[in-house]
């Protein structure tokens, strides 16, 4: 293809786009309508989605073995206190575990210093004084963090197996309320996205029905004349991919303005909320939607083109 | 001698022997079942001027969506400058129709676009440099009496500049054959003797005019070779001949 052919090509797919301006119109329209709605239903699920991820990773399970000062003996169990080297083992294994994200060894000495640290924060010095020995003497434990909060179950049926482990604290409420959201999150991530793509294809069918009559005439004679497939094709192609690139670009830019608008309102508004709900930065949210709705849009000029315009091809 | 060669020198010898348009036996029956020709066999050679005339429905349009290889013939060949058309594959049907000028009743012009665009098109299409595009249309236009209208957008004009249009488009490639169909169809009778006159005009410069027209009184003014076709046969090919009415 010569340079000048390829220059008016593209020359061509701007063109076009003023040329049938109402049809062009129409179709960034469609498309943006679309995108709009996607970009904003994407913008609270990712955060809905960071916010319980942020759950979660609080959600730990706690272990505490036995040790010398267990008066398991006078209920009639007897066990022998867990060795240094036993402990290390089980803290290896845990780490090792896909259910676990992080492990943390708390040692008695420690688990003394965060008590007092928690419940007497004013007169812990006096408190402290009180007790020349560690009353949590032998309560060393570890603190397992979960990489997922559905398997919590799985671990803790783990851990009741080893001989050494005397305690287990967690709460399967708050597993069983997070792995509920997450579920839920899914399933209607799903049906609105059902929703979405089935809006998306009757608008965006009815445009390209639209594109079809205005295009039959300009394409046959085209046809007509000697002009060869890719020749017309090119720039109807390059237009539906520009007006799909605008067509992502609009909402784009308003879902922007109202994500950041609103964040900023959430904020200063609602501090509470915000210290504990972790709400995504506009560059986390837009640093994912903004390829991906170009992406769609760009995709969606470029296949309704394609068959816009196919269908006049056979001349 | 390569293949291509061959190929080249065989469609010579048969644009010699058969003309540039020479329909052997052909006959067209639509999906419908409905019969558009019959049997027809028609020779056109280098040059000519040609009239196809008939009624309505008398398989003049088919005729010329099988010269241009719209439609492929039901049986029998059809073969314009010395290509067999039935054998000719889709991507070769582009290149095939630039050897051809096609104008209709109806203008098929680009409406978006002024005059000078719409003749620029053609040559765009055969991807001819942009300097001698510029040479070129100008000249056409001026041919065709519409040097001073070139930025007039297509709507602007009257159905008879349109048809000059459309000549200018169908012309600019300098093509073999110039196919018109129903060229006066849509122009009172002023602008019809003008496009008649031009398409003389071009005949006489060298290129092979085929007019398929219903203008009883320009055909019978002109005095060319005129083939009827009544109910899909060729009822009457007479040089210097005369439209025959239906009854």
């Amino acid at each position: 293809m010569k340079i000048s052919t390829l220059l008016y090509t593209v020359r061509q797919g701007f063109v076009n786009i003023f040329r049938n301006k109402w049809y062009s119109l129409a179709s960034v329209a469609t498309i943006s309508a679309c995108l709009f709605l996607f970009g904003l239903f994407y913008a609270i699920v990712a955060n809905f989605q960071s916010i319980v991820m942020k759950a979660e990773e609080g959600v730990s399970v706690t272990v505490f073995f036995h040790n010398e000062y267990d008066k398991c003996a006078s209920r009639g169990e007897s066990h022998t206190a867990t060795t240094d080297q036993r402990l290390e083992e089980i803290g290896q294994m845990l780490a090792a575990r896909v259910e676990v994200s992080d492990v943390v060894y708390v040692s008695d000495d420690e688990a003394w210093v965060n008590y007092v640290a928690k419940n007497f924060k004013e007169n812990a010095e006096d408190y402290v004084a009180g007790f020349p020995e560690n009353p949590l003497a032998g309560e060393y434990s570890y603190v397992v963090f979960l990489s997922d909060v559905s398997m919590q179950d799985a671990l803790v049926n783990w851990l009741r197996s080893i001989p050494e482990v005397r305690l287990i604290n967690y709460s399967e409420l708050t597993a069983s309320t997070l792995s509920g959201v997450n579920l839920l999150i899914a399933y209607v991530s799903m049906g609105i996205i059902v929703i979405l793509l089935a809006v998306s294809i009757f608008l965006i069918s009815n445009t390209v029905a639209i594109g079809i009559s205005v295009r039959s005439t300009e394409i046959n004679i085209m046809k007509y004349i000697g002009a060869t497939d890719f020749f017309v094709r090119a720039p109807f192609v390059l237009e539906g991919i520009l007006i799909g690139l605008l067509g992502a670009a609009i909402p784009l830019g308003l879902i922007r303005v109202l994500y950041n608008y609103t964040l900023t309102y959430i904020v200063e508004r609602f501090e509470i909320l915000s210290s504990f709900l972790n709400f995504l930065t506009t560059e986390q949210v837009f640093g994912v939607l903004t390829p991906v709705s170009l992406l769609v849009g760009a995709g969606i000029g470029f296949l309704g083109s394609i068959i816009t315009v196919r269908k006049h091809l056979h001349v | 001698m390569g293949r291509k060669e061959l190929l080249r020198k065989k469609r010579e010898r048969l644009i010699e022997e058969k003309g540039v348009i020479y329909l052997d036996n052909v006959s067209k029956v639509y999906s419908t079942g409905a019969p558009a020709l019959n049997n027809v066999s028609l020779s056109i050679h280098k040059g000519e001027f040609v009239f196809i005339v008939g009624d309505s429905g008398s398989g003049k349009s088919t005729m010329i969506k099988l010269l241009l290889r719209e439609l492929t013939a039901t049986s029998g060949s059809v073969y314009v400058m010395g290509n067999d058309l039935a054998k000719l594959k889709y991507r070769q049907i582009p290149k095939f129709r630039r050897s051809l000028g096609v104008v209709f009743q109806d203008f098929r012009l680009l409406n978006d676009r002024n005059v000078y665009e719409n003749v620029a098109f053609a040559q765009r299409i055969v991807e001819t440099p942009v300097n001698e595009i510029r040479r070129n249309v100008p000249a056409i236009l001026a041919t065709v009496g519409l040097a001073g209208k070139y930025k007039a957008k297509t709507k602007q004009l009257s159905g008879g500049e349109q048809q000059r249009v459309a000549l200018a488009r169908a012309l600019v490639n300098n093509p073999s054959i110039l196919l018109a169909d129903e060229p006066t169809g849509n122009l009172d009778p002023k602008n019809s003797w003008e496009i008649m006159k031009l398409l003389e005009e071009i005949n006489e410069a060298g290129t092979t005019v085929v007019v398929v027209t219903h203008n009883k009184e320009i055909v019978n003014a002109l005095r060319k070779r005129v083939v009827t076709v009544k109910k899909g046969v060729i009822v009457s090919d007479e040089e210097g001949g005369e439209y025959i009415d239906e009854d």
